[in-house]
């Protein structure tokens, strides 16, 4: 396909290979900068910076893994694994699980469609400040969920995830799971409509049940829907911030810290950036962890298959 | 093998329908039980997804007295617009006090500009990889794609030193350029699979006609993938609306984007919390993205489909 629109040229003169298609590759200046420059080379400047002492300034002064050591030691970073452990867990089960209950029951040839789709997915639309804000107010436990139930006579309940050390990364997970399911719902529903509708005709006239269907035949079906929504919602779940900054700022002191915020503090506030930078290169690295196995499922089986 | 296999139970299912006589579904009641449990659970579900906004519509429309003794979930006994003139013009972050407006315009002079420029750049990224591949260039684009699932957090730091050194860092031109920076990869794939889908015979025809790659891009590609571009802008006016991190890092407290503000506002710990103007500030700077939402329908959840690799 491609030769066919590469120009070709004749034999009797070749100009110079760096001339051809010189239009595009002017054209391309921007991408090979982003990808060289900024992609490659940024990531090897922080990766490379993470060895050394710097502070206030990026110097190259290298101490080793001395600056791992130290990440591993610190509370706070600690806790900051442990939240993104637990959101990401959450987040990943409770918004495939629901993502996928609410793309079926649309797929149910229902009336309004289109209406229970654009409620479910206008909240994909807000940011995550807007968001977290949102629910900051509604488990506010002076004014918010808590105080209402309470008021209706319920006087020790008791629902205030945000205030509440050993439970506030679930309060920040709810936020969270409201904004992004219509997402995966969406994406779902599109893998759904993909499936043939002779393999449903045929489950029931096999009269096989529903569920039975949906579980043994459409979900298996769905496979590569189901693998590009995990890594969309593994690739979310690391870079979680902004919403921790809105609903929480990181409190009730450390509870809800995540290292994406680590890093932004130690690199602009504790003006230690060896530290932003060790943190960084980890989250880099369980960013690896994740995508390399998927692109060699993806990719690498495909060749061999 | 796999058609064969399909076509079987439809035949089958053909051939019982030719038996049965009468054609078609048997009718369903509409309240059987089946359309109860659905639709119920439907609109309860609805029910939940809409519950923060009413709720920060009504706080947004009371006073403070009556938020003080009220419900949040009551809609309000008077209606009051002054949170709402509140937010927009008076509501303070540190010293300033003239309100969200100053953040609304930072994000319109951010937003305008990065979404034109990621996109003109993207698109002939997309136009070069598609139709005019060189050596390398492959290459270059699987970079890019790979970049994608870097997380920010790694590069914002290098991207700080060479906004420095170009003297542009903490301008709102910097920021355009980060936004562009990082719209690219998706935009570029979004558009180089847009264009590798037109036919060839197309670009093929231009270039015997003499178009150079300027031209083809300029009279063919462009007004034939307006659909796409349509997707792009909605794609990049949401994310970049909706974006924090890059507007902390690279903005200063005068440019900062409408969403740092808001999240000053809000979160500041000086002075009375007046939770009605926190919410009608928060509904501001939610509106622009929920507009573009609502009137865009079908072509957002394209663009979300597409942009959602970004993570």
């Amino acid at each position: 396909m491609s030769s066919l629109a590469q120009p070709e040229m004749s034999n009797s003169e070749r100009p110079n290979q760096l001339f051809r298609n010189l239009n595009a590759k002017v054209a391309s200046i921007p991408m090979i900068l982003t990808a060289l420059a900024v992609f490659v080379g940024g990531t090897a400047w922080t990766v490379l910076y993470s060895f050394t002492n710097s502070k206030l300034l990026p110097r190259l002064n290298f101490v080793g893994v001395d600056q791992y050591y130290r990440l591993w030691a610190t509370p706070r970073w600690l806790v900051s694994i442990e939240n993104l452990l637990i959101y990401g867990i959450i987040s990943l089960v409770f918004s495939l699980v629901i993502g996928f209950v609410l793309a079926a029951l649309l797929d149910q040839k229902i009336r309004f469609e289109d209406t229970f789709r654009t409620i479910f997915l206008y909240p994909f639309a807000l940011s995550f400040i807007v968001t977290g804000l949102v629910w900051q107010w509604l488990l506010n436990p002076d004014f918010g969920i808590q105080r209402v139930v309470r008021d209706l006579g319920w006087t020790s309940f008791s629902f205030d995830p945000l205030y509440n050390s050993s439970i506030v990364i679930y309060g920040i997970s709810i936020a969270a799971l409201w904004q992004g399911t219509g997402l995966i719902m969406c994406l779902m529903l599109a893998g759904l409509r993909g499936i043939d509708e002779d393999i449903w005709k045929a489950a029931r006239v096999d009269g096989i049940p529903m569920w039975k269907t949906y579980l043994f035949i459409v979900i298996p079906m769905m496979r590569p829907v189901f693998i590009t929504t995990l890594v969309i919602i593994a690739a979310g779940i690391v870079k979680v911030y902004d919403l921790v900054v809105a609903q929480t700022s990181g409190g009730p002191g450390i509870a809800s810290e995540v290292p994406a915020k680590y890093v932004y503090d130690y690199m602009f506030f504790a003006q230690n950036l060896g530290q932003g930078f060790a943190a960084s290169t980890m989250m880099l690295l369980s960013v690896v962890i994740v995508i390399v196995p998927w692109a060699y499922l993806e990719f690498g089986g495909k060749k061999r298959g | 093998m796999a058609e064969i296999a399909a076509s079987v139970p439809a035949q089958a299912n053909a051939l019982r329908r030719d038996a049965a006589g009468p054609s078609g579904t048997k009718p369903r009641h509409v309240l059987s039980r089946r359309n109860i449990f659905l639709y119920g659970t439907l609109i309860m579900v609805a029910l939940y997804y809409l519950l923060p906004l009413y709720v920060m519509v009504v706080t947004s429309l009371k006073g403070m007295p009556e938020i003080r003794l009220g419900n949040i979930f009551s809609p309000p006994l008077e209606i009051t617009f002054e949170p709402w003139v509140k937010a927009w013009s008076q509501a303070c972050t540190g010293l300033n006090c003239d309100g969200l407006s100053r953040g609304f315009w930072n994000s319109v002079r951010i937003t305008v500009p990065s979404v034109l420029l990621s996109i003109a750049i993207a698109s002939v990224n997309g136009y070069a990889l598609a139709n005019w591949r060189f050596k390398g260039a492959d290459t270059f684009f699987i970079i890019l794609i790979v970049g994608a699932f870097i997380p920010y957090q790694v590069m914002i730091y290098p991207i700080v030193i060479i906004l420095r050194e170009i003297g542009i860092y903490g301008t709102l031109t910097g920021l355009v350029i980060v936004h562009s920076i990082f719209g690219m990869p998706i935009l570029t794939l979004l558009f180089r699979n847009y264009f590798t889908s037109m036919p060839e015979e197309l670009f093929r025809a231009a270039r015997v006609d003499g178009a150079g790659f300027w031209g083809i891009y300029l009279r063919i590609m462009l007004p034939m993938s307006m659909p796409i571009f349509v997707v792009a802008i909605i794609l990049q006016v949401t994310g970049i609306w909706n974006d924090f991190l890059f507007g902390v890092v690279y903005t200063r407290p005068d440019t900062y984007p409408m969403t740092v503000q808001l999240n000053n506002i809000v979160n500041s710990v000086q002075g009375v919390k007046e939770y009605n103007v926190n919410m009608a500030a928060t509904i501001l700077t939610g509106l622009v993205p929920l507009i573009v939402y609502f009137v865009s329908g079908k072509l957002f959840v394209r663009g979300i489909a597409a942009g959602a690799v970004k993570g």
